[in-house]
């Protein structure tokens, strides 16, 4: 059976978050939801689509604000946070976006280079060698002068993942890492999330649809659906856990808890067969 | 009519709220400018692609409305003998009006498009959640170095527009009709005024244009919805929210420096 949804404030845990309510144009996304993610883990949010995961990680960045609840991200309120504490706040999170959001204007060297330009005043030397450290690290230290439209796409997620790491953050956000790579990128990332976890300590939030992948890395997996968290435990007790949400999300079912089709009418009187069922 | 109120309603509505929330983002980009000093780099960049970059065209614009303006004046002076005059008529119509004007729709056609589009699309793939994620204020980045660009390529450009004019007028007038090169330059320096005509007609104007193009330019790139409809409708909007506040700002500052 999952854990209890309601877990106890603790140090170890880097993000807190309790009785989350957010309302989008009229949905409720999440409704009085509690999750602790905790310190130097990696963490995977796993739902169907549309069930706010990425919303879920605006939340924890404090680029979205909620209608209720409380997040708390290493022992600071996000809701509560000035724009300047906010923004020391974000120096420590890396955020790997689902298209990677590199900045068209730059070459890869400079993308990477962005944050390292922006709150350091680091020698020009340094700068680089980080910089071609952590493109070495994800396999694209000879691409470092390409520009962003001359990426496949699964290169341009490598950037953007060296350029989240490009300061060794606290938190690592990563929004959907695995989708678009080939077998041989998706097991580098995989690799180098791992790595960056053991060696340095980095907690990371993976928001995936991959339950393989996930297996190999995360220690804990939480399910979100209809604003809750319906299920919670590490990768392989979670996908045996045989409760209706698991089963019919790791097991890709149609029918379950959560409803395959958007709510709509009749479907055979949305073809004109209203009078022939008669 | 009755069925069609509510929609008139609406747009009204929509404009007053575009208004108003274009008056908070200028508020927004004022306050910001102190922490845009460290980005003096990304201004100077912004100043070569919407000041130097729109040189060609000004100056291509600048000529011909100089030209046709003299061509127009002698053929209508020359009924009254008048022709001597059309060197300082040529003068005064670039510098009090023509000259601020005509190269501040230019620029929002040039420059102001492409602000909007480009902030417009740096929206839509995410880069502005990316800086804000960075810990880098895109207001501060992205909007007032660009809006700050603006602001000083107008006065600029307005003054090589109306120096093309000028030499356009003199092209078709001296050089095509056969006015007097001496009475040509005479008439023109001893009639234009520095303060009414270069202050208040051409650098006044031009900056309170540059403002206001700069602005819209800015505010609809961040406020398109990130899509490629969005962009295309936001594009638009600068265009013809720049055109009608222009012409419409022309008639309340030529009323007040008169």
């Amino acid at each position: 059976m999952t854990d209890s949804v309601h877990a106890t404030p603790d140090d170890s845990m880097l993000v807190r978050i309790r009785g989350l309510t957010t309302v989008l144009g009229g949905k409720t996304i999440f409704s009085d939801l509690d999750m602790d993610i905790p310190r130097g883990k990696i963490t995977a949010i796993m739902g169907p689509s549309g069930t706010g995961k990425t919303t879920l990680l605006k939340h924890i960045t404090g680029q979205m604000r909620a209608d209720a609840g409380e997040i708390v991200v290493d022992g600071q309120n996000v809701a509560e946070l000035s724009r300047e504490k906010l923004y020391k706040m974000r120096e420590g999170i890396g955020y790997l976006f689902q298209n990677s959001a590199l900045l068209t204007d730059f070459d890869v060297f400079e993308n990477v280079a962005f944050p390292l330009r922006q709150h350091t005043q680091l020698p020009e030397v340094l700068i680089r060698n980080l910089v071609l450290l952590k493109l070495q690290a994800v396999g694209l230290r000879g691409a470092a002068a390409l520009m962003p439209s001359e990426l496949s796409g699964g290169m341009a997620r490598r950037v953007a993942l060296a350029r989240a790491i490009v300061f060794d953050p606290m938190l690592i956000l990563y929004d959907e890492p695995f989708v678009g790579l080939d077998p041989v990128a998706l097991n580098q990332v995989l690799k180098l999330i791992r790595t960056l976890n053991q060696t340095l300590g980095i907690t990371s939030v993976l928001v995936a649809h991959e339950l393989a992948a996930i297996r190999q890395i995360a220690h804990h997996v939480f399910l979100i659906a209809n604003g809750k968290v319906v299920a919670q435990g590490d990768p392989k007790t979670i996908a045996d856990d045989g409760s209706p949400w698991t089963r019919q999300f790791f097991g890709g079912e149609a029918d379950g808890p959560v409803p395959f089709q958007y709510p709509a009418g009749d479907y055979a009187q949305a073809l004109g067969f209203a009078g022939a069922a008669k | 009519m009755n069925q069609r109120m509510p929609q008139d309603n609406n747009v009204v509505i929509q404009s007053l709220t575009q208004i108003g929330n274009c008056g908070l983002f200028l508020l927004t980009l004022l306050a910001a400018i102190p922490r845009s000093l460290r980005y003096i780099r990304e201004t100077i960049r912004q100043l070569w692609f919407v000041g130097a970059m729109s040189l060609t065209i000004i100056m291509v614009c600048g000529l011909f409305v100089g030209m046709v303006l003299m061509l127009q004046l002698y053929h209508v002076l020359s009924i009254f003998g008048g022709t001597s005059a059309s060197g300082m008529v040529v003068a005064l119509s670039v510098y009090r009006e023509l000259g601020p004007v005509v190269t501040a729709l230019l620029f929002a056609g040039r420059a102001g498009t492409s602000i909007t589009a480009e902030i417009g699309l740096m929206r839509a793939t995410d880069q502005i959640d990316a800086m804000e994620l960075m810990a880098v204020d895109p207001i501060a980045y992205v909007a007032t170095p660009r809006f700050l660009a603006g602001l000083i390529a107008m006065p600029l450009l307005t003054c090589v527009f109306c120096a093309m004019a000028i030499l356009g007028g003199h092209l078709v007038g001296v050089t095509w009709l056969g006015i007097d090169n001496g009475t040509f330059w005479s008439n023109m320096t001893a009639e234009v005024d520095l303060h009414t005509d270069i202050v208040n007609g051409v650098l006044f104007k031009s900056l309170a244009f540059g403002a206001v193009v700069s602005l819209i330019a800015v505010f609809q790139g961040f406020a398109t919805p990130p899509t490629s409809e969005g962009v295309a409708r936001a594009t638009t909007r600068t265009v013809v929210a720049s055109s009608i506040a222009i012409l419409a700002l022309d008639f309340v500052l030529t009323a007040f420096l008169m």
